[in-house]
């Protein structure tokens, strides 16, 4: 650990900040715009080419708009809850390999640049001990606005993510199971490798986990779009019902944290999926063919092309699904999710348990 | 010395946590006294290198069971004041005895000059070498190992006991007296 480590260390940090902001930009924007389409409408069009600078518009107002604190908030709890949605958004995404490392000449001496906040040995236990953090955001808000209809969002959204959550940790079991570690970048690098089927290995198919774990990725994913309270899983935030749900009470810029969390948590979970089920960075680069410099990009595109995919499918349900009712969610939740993902968790483990002992008569 | 600064101030953020939950009027801020308290611990098992123990706390204790807590307070409204009498006259009295109980061990031990009984230093108190397998560091593959391979039955325990407790609590939520049932039917 020397000076160029620490200044690595801070480069990375800095980019992945800067990278999230932009991309939540682009997100709104890219979601308005496709459910526009989906609608029949333009969606918006004036701020910049094809309206792409409207988030950042919105921004600039949330920024200028003056806050207004209700009386009856518990003053310390509903400052704190915004700040709290947003740490662990950001913090998820530092374990996310969006890149392949590549090594630099610096200080006299070769370096591997990750392209990662941090490799964590832990690194998808990491992921989901944040993702239980940020519900405390929500909660908080519900409860510290002193006001019925946060408190009805807040309640929920506790209920919804402690069952969710379950259905989350089953759901990548199995990817832990078949791969042999939770550390991220151990799973891309088990992804590159050609598919094996039955014993043959099948050319020009990627070894993702999602060919051999297809249930798994759909509990994940559904999973997914509930932890992060999406459509049609924002009973959290029922418009029709609960005014706004837990931000009802949030203005100007706490609101607007509450937003940029919401986005940045839809791009992670996305990134975590296409991670654990589609090989994150992983794709042809053509080294040798190329120039070096294109074939080091690569890999980055390819995870922004799989996340953008991943990203079209959250759009794509909330212009098309109904909201789902409070017990209909619960019920999803824990009569068909959980037990489906048991069930599949049984059946990896039984299979895996085969091919590593071999046959239990033998 | 970066050690030591980091224990001080986790053990700070860890006690001050801890008596934020036990004097705090309002519930909810009792429970975030408390979330400190397991986010302060979880940092000091990264420093001593236990990450999996780490995780497994901020995910089981912060992540399930405060929730669940903070779920049960809304639930029952923190609106109303609680009272504060105690019901049992007799527990602050057995608490300080007991208190002032292990203090007196601990003094006694420290004065006798017995440092082995407290730091469990095995070799001290035997006064044999033992061989104690120490795992390289707090990874899964190594807890995972001494798991199912050392204390497979303890875990296996551990589980049925986690079972016993879910069924009885259903059992309790349900259950209900044969005298009130009747009632409740007969109001329906």
């Amino acid at each position: 650990m020397d000076g160029w480590d620490f200044i690595l260390i801070v480069i990375r940090v800095v980019v992945i900040f800067v990278m999230l902001m932009i991309t939540t930009l682009l997100l709104v924007w890219f979601e308005r715009k496709v459910v526009a389409d989906m609608q029949d409408r333009i969606g918006p069009a004036r701020a910049g080419p094809w309206g792409m600078l409207q988030t950042l518009a919105d921004g600039m107002k949330l920024f200028f708009k003056e806050q207004i604190t209700p009386r009856k908030v518990e003053f310390g709890l509903y400052i704190a809850a915004p700040i709290l949605a947003t740490i662990p958004a950001f913090l998820i995404f530092m374990t996310v390999p969006f890149g392949r490392p590549f090594t630099l000449n610096l200080g006299g001496e070769p370096r591997e640049i990750l392209l990662q906040g941090a490799d964590l040995n832990i690194g998808l236990l990491f992921i989901l001990s944040m993702s239980s953090i940020a519900v405390y955001a929500v909660v908080l808000a519900g409860w510290s606005s002193g006001s019925k209809y946060p408190l009805l969002g807040g309640v929920r959204a506790t209920a919804q993510a402690i069952s969710y959550e379950a259905a989350l940790g089953l759901s990548v079991i199995p990817v832990v199971m078949y791969t042999g570690s939770v550390q991220l970048s151990e799973i891309v690098e088990f992804q590159r490798a050609n598919l094996q089927f039955l014993g043959n290995v099948v050319p020009f198919i990627p070894n993702w986990n999602l060919f051999l774990l297809a249930p798994s990725f759909v509990i994940f994913f559904i999973a997914a779009v509930a932890e992060t309270n999406r459509a049609p899983f924002d009973l959290v935030e029922a418009e029709q019902e609960l005014v706004g749900g837990f931000h009802t009470e949030y203005s100007g810029l706490r609101f607007a944290l509450f937003f940029l969390a919401e986005y940045i948590n839809m791009f992670t979970m996305s990134a975590i999926a296409v991670t654990l089920f589609m090989g994150g960075w992983s794709g042809p680069t053509w080294d040798g063919v190329l120039p070096a410099l294109i074939s080091g990009v690569l890999p980055t595109f390819w995870f922004f092309a799989k996340v953008v995919v991943l990203l079209f499918v959250y759009v794509w349900l909330r212009a098309t699904l109904p909201r789902l009712r409070y017990d209909q969610l619960m019920e999803f939740g824990w009569k068909r999710l959980i037990p489906g993902a048991l069930a599949w968790l049984m059946i990896i483990a039984v299979v895996l348990a085969w091919r590593q002992f071999g046959n239990p008569w033998s | 010395m970066v050690e030591l600064i980091l224990f001080v101030v986790l053990s700070t953020v860890v006690i001050g946590g801890a008596l934020s939950m036990i004097l705090g009027r309002n519930p909810v801020y009792a429970a975030m006294g408390m979330l400190a308290t397991l986010f302060g611990l979880a940092v000091i098992y990264v420093i001593q290198l236990a990450h999996f123990v780490a995780v497994v706390q901020v995910i089981v204790y912060a992540g399930a069971v405060m929730t669940l807590f903070l779920f049960v307070i809304m639930f029952i409204g923190v609106d109303k004041a609680q009272s504060l009498d105690e019901g049992l006259a007799w527990q602050r009295p057995a608490v300080l005895g007991v208190v002032a109980a292990i203090l007196a061990m601990v003094g006694g031990l420290v004065l006798s000059g017995r440092w082995e009984w407290i730091t469990a230093d095995r070799v001290a108190l035997s006064g044999q070498v033992i061989e104690i397998p120490v795992p390289p560091n707090g990874t899964i593959e190594s807890i995972g190992e001494s798991l199912i391979n050392r204390w497979l039955l303890p875990f296996e325990a551990t589980a049925v006991l986690l079972i016993i407790a879910s069924v009885g609590a259903i059992v309790l939520a349900f259950y209900r007296p044969r005298r009130l049932q009747s009632v409740g039917d007969d109001a329906e």
